[in-house]
């Protein structure tokens, strides 16, 4: 489980990356939580950079969108998925479950 | 319509293509490229590419399926249009097409006299960037004719790599002409902050040369700089040559309407080759090739326009690891106002002022912020498709 920061920390509209081997991002989207991989898979920008849009987070580069639910993106340049990550909440704080290796890491 | 030629089989090109089948076109379309390449992506050339940290396959434009649905030729050039029957006179063989895409983007322009000398590169193509950065080995002094986009880029990435890099621009601020001065000196100062020594005013007046390999950059000033890898970042000419005879007009460019379809209601263009509008605007951006072939297409495939080209002017560019982004069309007086941090900060947000608007956005180092700034600041961008 990674620690991504707590609730008071990511208000909605708001994102969070978490830096690591394979860096997630995570989005407060206008109440619900989601956690995808942060690097977009048309290059490498920064997913966390980008501008969130109801579920849908546009990269901030060249504009291709994700759905935040699923990972995949609904429009060109991007035409391969980002992975989704599960999101929970404990005592105020948001974690994300990664895998086990990505969490010994 | 039956079947569609697209020339030229980069950015512009494969978003065509991508573009005919997602607004619902089902003839035959047959891409033509002269580069013996599968469609890439340019940006990375002169960044990750450049630096040996992206893969040739990472560059791909389309994919499988999208390639399942065309014709490609590649290796193969386009030497003639006749606008009177449609047909292509291809290095191959002719092509006969209803309806033709141009999209021949331009070519890398070299420092005069200089093509046969070796160590001296220009960087437009994928070959380029090989042939580069195999010149890259430590030790190597690297000096950069151009500070624009792709002259920065270059030493940014060379800097990365640990040479010795000096980058000569002519004019008194470089990038000025895209971000005008005031923030074209900001981001100039980022090569001095990361160990690259920026020359502005330096006119070359030629190199030296020994052996047949160059040696060194000669200034109108008499000074000789020693180098041993130069790159001419000097700007491209568009391709049109081969349009000559073709009865379109061309003018900087090809030149299209606002819904980038040209004296014939059967050729559009796209991409950094299309001068369109009464004034001819060209455009030498990712963004902007992307955006120009739906328009292109849409019109192709009405046989009229019913889409008009509105240019968002989005530009980024990486340099230092960071990123600079510019949406709208920014003129050298306007009024320069920071709408967070200051052009002495590593990240900031600015805004372009004419008339009591706000004509453009630039950020340095922060995308989020960025793409706030300028949904608030202009009107959104039309989505593609
Ligand atoms: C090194 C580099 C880095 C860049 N970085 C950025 C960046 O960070 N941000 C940004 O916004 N933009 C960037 N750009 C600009 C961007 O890549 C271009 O705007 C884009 O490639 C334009 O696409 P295009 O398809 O119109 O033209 P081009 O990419 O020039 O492609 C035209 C193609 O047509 C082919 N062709 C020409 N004539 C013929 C013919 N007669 N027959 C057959 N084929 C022909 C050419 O071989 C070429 O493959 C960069 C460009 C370069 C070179
Ligand atoms: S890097 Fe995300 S769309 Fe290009």
């Amino acid at each position: 489980m990674l620690r991504a920061c707590t609730v008071d920390e990511l208000p909605p509209g708001e994102s969070v990356r978490i830096a690591g081997p394979e860096p997630i991002a995570v989005f407060n989207a206008d109440g619900e939580l989601y956690a995808i991989g942060d690097t977009c898979t048309h290059q490498d920008a920064s997913l966390a950079g980008g501008w969130l849009e109801g579920c849908f987070v546009e990269c901030p580069l060249h504009a291709a969108l994700f759905d935040l639910r699923t990972g995949m993106p609904s429009c060109l340049p991007a035409k391969q998925p980002v992975r989704t990550y599960q999101v929970q909440v404990e005592e105020g704080v948001i974690y994300v479950l990664a895998d086990a290796a990505e969490d010994a890491a | 319509m039956k079947t569609v030629a697209i020339v030229g089989a980069s950015l512009a090109g494969a978003r065509a293509a991508q573009e005919l089948r997602a607004q619902g076109f089902d003839g035959r379309v047959v891409l033509i490229g002269e580069e013996p390449h599968l469609p890439y992506d340019r940006p990375p050339l002169s960044k990750a590419f450049l630096a040996g940290t992206a893969a040739r396959e990472s560059l791909d434009l389309l994919d499988a399926d999208d390639l399942a649905s065309l014709e490609v030729r590649l290796g193969t050039r386009a030497e003639r249009l006749d606008p009177a029957t449609g047909r292509l006179v291809l290095s191959d063989g002719e092509l006969e097409a209803d309806g033709v895409v141009l999209a021949t983007g331009g070519r890398a322009r070299a420092l005069p006299g200089t093509e046969a000398v070796a160590g001296v590169h220009v960087l437009r193509t994928l070959d380029d960037a090989l042939a580069l950065r195999e010149e890259l080995v430590p030790g190597a002094r690297v000096v950069i004719v151009g500070g624009g986009f792709i002259g920065a880029e270059v030493a940014s990435t060379c800097q990365g790599l640990g040479l010795d890099v000096t980058v000569l621009e002519a004019l008194p601020t470089p990038m000025a002409r895209v971000l005008g001065p005031e923030l074209g000196s900001i981001c100039a100062r980022l090569h001095g902050r990361n160990g690259v020594t920026l020359r502005c005013g330096a006119s070359v007046a030629g190199l030296t040369a020994v052996s047949g390999r160059v040696t060194g950059v000669q200034l109108e000033t008499g000074e000789n700089l020693p180098a041993d890898v130069v790159v001419a970042g000097i700007g491209m000419v568009p391709a049109v040559e081969w349009l000559d005879g073709s009865g379109l007009a061309i003018g900087n460019g090809v030149r299209t309407d606002s819904g980038l379809v040209t004296s014939l209601a059967n050729v559009v263009a796209a991409g950094d080759v299309a001068a369109y509008g009464p004034a001819g605007i060209r455009h030498e951006h990712w963004t902007n090739a992307t955006e120009q072939a739906s328009v292109a297409v849409a019109n192709l495939l009405a046989g009229q326009v019913v889409r008009e080209y509105q240019p968002s002017g989005y530009v980024w560019s990486d340099q230092y690891s960071g990123t600079l982004q510019l949406a709208g069309h920014p003129a050298p007086d306007d009024e320069v106002r920071y709408a967070e941090g200051g052009p002495d900060d590593d990240s900031f947000l600015a805004t372009y002022h004419r008339d009591g608007r706000t004509v453009a956005v630039f950020g340095l180092n922060n995308p989020r912020g960025f793409g706030r700034l300028r949904r608030q600041a202009l009107r959104r961008p039309m989505p593609v498709g």
